[in-house]
């Protein structure tokens, strides 16, 4: 079929998109748990969508300097993991499942989380780390990655999430 | 698939009028696609879209903002700043290439 138009242009700047918001709890520290709220999320800013990550509970090890790099996969408790679970809780399973995992991920070139904030920095992303999470774990704001615009409460982040779309991970 | 007339000569797009074919691009086409899209070009802007058309001719698919940043070396702050909101689709619009594929 052809169809001869004038020209057909996308509709990038779509007004019905404007003033769209996404904010996303991250509460699970996780290797597994991390990747779904970044890979979400640098997709809304893609589409040029304000975007909101809220880091509490185990989801505050993300962009917790001394944890962020090494954050940890484990098949306990997984069925999806496809291995016996009587196994899964020998000594080394975890590492040997978090490598694998990251080089998984790495073979997709997606980058490992440090780098990935940076990248949802830098590309306007607004990252919140939890008041009541920092003060149970004892940390102030140099133990965070430079990136966390703030520590707020979670009224604050109720407040500034006005009328976005929420997702709980 | 339908056609579309840019710069006065008829090319192949898909539904969104993203150009199909690879050969029938040009840079004074790209420069008409960007007016279509409010872009003004610059040399900043021709270096991304030329990485783009590079990329996709040796690696066969439209390189994420991941991608042009990490390979093509332009930083992806910038990026958002030459084509604001949407860089990773409109680049490829101009580029005349299909949207990306990946997810990052």
């Amino acid at each position: 079929m052809t169809a001869t138009q004038d020209m057909i242009v996308p509709s990038f700047d779509d007004e019905a998109s404007e003033g769209r918001k996404l904010a996303i709890i991250c509460s699970k520290g996780n290797l597994d748990m991390a990747y779904p709220g970044l890979i979400l999320g640098n997709a809304a800013l893609g589409e040029g969508v304000e975007l909101h990550l809220f880091f509490t509970f185990w989801g505050l090890d993300m962009i917790t300097k001394s944890h962020m790099e090494h954050l940890k996969f484990s098949p306990v408790g997984n069925t999806a993991a496809h291995m016996p679970q009587a196994l899964t809780p020998l000594p080394g399973m975890t590492t040997m499942a978090t490598k694998m995992m990251k080089k998984s991920i790495a073979g997709l070139d997606v980058p490992e989380v440090p780098e990935f904030l940076e990248l949802i920095k830098a590309s306007g992303g607004h990252m919140w780390a939890c008041r009541m999470s920092v003060d149970m774990n004892h940390l102030k704001k140099e133990d965070l990655w430079d990136g966390v615009d703030d520590i707020i409460n979670a009224s604050d982040f109720i407040e500034l999430t006005d009328g976005a779309q929420l997702l709980f991970i | 698939m339908p056609t579309t007339t840019i710069n006065g000569r008829e090319v192949f797009v898909d539904d969104e009028g993203f150009m199909t074919e690879y050969d029938q691009w040009d840079e004074t086409m790209g420069a008409a696609l960007a007016t279509a899209i409010g872009v003004e070009m610059t040399d900043d802007h021709w270096k991304a879209i030329r990485f783009l058309r590079d990329d996709f001719k040796t690696q066969g698919e439209t390189p994420t903002i991941r991608r042009v940043s990490t390979v093509g070396g332009i930083d992806t702050k910038q990026l958002f700043v030459l084509f604001p909101k949407k860089p990773a689709k409109k680049m490829a619009y101009i580029a005349g290439l299909p949207k990306p594929h990946g997810c990052v």
